[in-house]
């Protein structure tokens, strides 16, 4: 596709994202890597002890939170996510044993990396949370997303093509 | 005699004792401040060593140690920490290697004199701690501390790693003058909003070439994520300034704990984009966080690391 024509397109596309807009309220999206073991078991208690968390919070399943590759973080801030958040087993609780502790350290040095080409560090989580803790995934989610908010959406990373 | 007419006669007597039957090293290249890479397998016409042999080659090695034979290869102190990552994540056969250390006082770069507004330069003569340079409008001097590269004002060490020789008629001047983490720190000092707007016009500047990926001794994959179409990050004519910053942390990322720090990255980029100080971050985080340790950073883990939110505490 010629590049002018892959900017109409873009522009024409960006032009439609207005669904993130409710009564004229910024509704961040928010984009949740679960693991199979933990987190997402959590987020199933979470739902049939009926706790609220927000429904712009959209979660993909993960085998393992150390199945995260940096790519897939940054694929998501560049399809329009604001925020990215990564949910885990509690370290020593890895279904695998050790993935969880490989992802603290991908994170860390990561999000360092994002913070310090000037992405807002609060759009980007690693949070620990148990199947048993679904009062924890919904507190999570919920704080989350009211301190992603408060920032406004994501343009620094964003990839026009994709919204 | 010159460093580089010793060294020649050394290779030579390498090459009759049958340590090597083929050499890697530099020849002029078409500048006169300017060195290519390139094999030598009959005779040394065209070698040359001098304060110019920027150039890392232990990359090269890959696909040498392919190939029959042993090869001699001249090295710097930084490029033989190139050639000891290589041989440690085995992708070169290092018994085909006669790896040779060379003196290093840090290394001048042509694009320095050229601003220092001296043109018409027709020849560059060492001059001990001076250049003498012909130029169409006569002689001219220039200190060699005014011209010396980037990368080697932040020399880490003068010490060769892995070798099989070491050749030093001379001891190799220190250059570093400045703490290779200073530049990292003041990115750091700078409000969010300004570290985005100085990487965004860094990093805009970048025109996908891959230099800084095929330079680099760490980035060896055969396949890489950036070749392939269907990743859909491959190189290819970009919409906005969005891949760029995607390529390079990604980049950055992969040789995340394995970068030697040698600056050919930052060398070899044709839009002068500061990539070293994006792999010097990753450094610097990971030596305060997990100190010196055997493996690369992201291939162990310790039961106590600390949480990502560790570094955001501190402000960084």
């Amino acid at each position: 596709m010629p590049l002018n024509e892959k900017n109409k397109k873009a522009e024409t596309l960006s032009s439609e994202k207005t669904d993130c807009e409710e009564n004229g309220k910024f509704v961040p999206v928010i984009v949740a890597f679960c693991c199979n073991w933990c987190s997402y078991a959590g987020a199933d208690l979470a739902g049939s002890s009926r706790l609220t968390y927000p429904s712009n919070v959209k979660i993909i399943r993960v085998p393992c939170s150390c199945r995260v590759n940096p790519t897939f973080i940054l694929r998501a801030f560049g399809r329009g996510a604001d925020g990215v958040i990564l949910a885990g087993c509690h370290p020593g609780d890895c279904h695998y044993s050790t993935g969880n502790y490989y992802t603290r350290r991908r994170m860390t040095l990561l999000f360092s990396m994002l913070s310090y080409m000037g992405i807002e560090k609060e759009r980007m989580k690693l949070q620990w949370i148990s199947a048993a803790e679904g009062v924890k995934f919904a507190e999570t989610m919920n704080e989350f997303s009211k301190s992603v908010e408060k920032l406004g959406p994501c343009k620094k990373l964003g990839d026009l093509r994709c919204k | 005699m010159q460093i580089g007419d010793m060294l020649s006669d050394r290779i030579k007597e390498l090459l009759t004792s049958g340590k090597a039957d083929r050499v890697f090293a530099w020849e002029t290249g078409e500048l006169v401040f300017d060195r290519s890479p390139r094999v030598f397998s009959k005779g040394l016409k065209g070698f040359v060593y001098d304060d110019f042999c920027i150039q890392n080659l232990c990359k090269y090695m890959i696909e040498e140690t392919k190939k029959d034979g042993k090869i001699l290869v001249l090295l710097k102190p930084c490029d033989t920490r190139g050639l000891e990552l290589l041989k440690k994540e085995n992708r070169i056969k290092r018994d085909k290697i006669y790896a040779l250390g060379v003196p290093c006082g840090g290394m001048a770069d042509g694009e320095k004199i050229k601003k220092l507004g001296i043109k018409g330069i027709l020849s560059v003569r060492d001059g001990g701690d001076v250049f003498v340079i012909e130029t169409a409008e006569g002689e001219k001097t220039v200190d060699k501390s005014d011209v010396t590269a980037d990368k080697c004002l932040s020399c880490q060490s003068k010490e060769h790693i892995d070798c099989d020789e070491l050749f030093m008629p001379e001891k190799s001047k220190d250059t570093a003058v400045i703490d290779r983490f200073v530049q990292v720190e003041e990115i750091e000092k700078m409000t969010e909003d300004e570290r985005f707007s100085f990487w965004r016009s860094q990093l805009s500047k970048c025109i996908r070439c891959n230099a800084c990926r095929n330079v680099c001794p760490a980035c060896s994959c055969e396949k890489c994520i950036f070749d392939n179409d269907n990743s859909g990050m491959a190189s290819k004519a970009n919409a906005d300034d969005f891949e760029e910053s995607l390529y390079h942390i990604i980049r950055s990322f992969h040789v995340c704990g394995r970068c030697v720090d040698c600056g050919e990255c930052s060398r070899v980029c044709p839009q002068n984009i500061p990539l070293h100080l994006i792999n010097r971050k990753y450094i610097k985080d990971i030596s305060m966080l997990y100190g010196s340790e055997d493996k690369p950073a992201l291939l162990t883990f310790d039961k106590n690391d600390p949480e990502p939110d560790f570094l955001s505490g501190r402000g960084i």
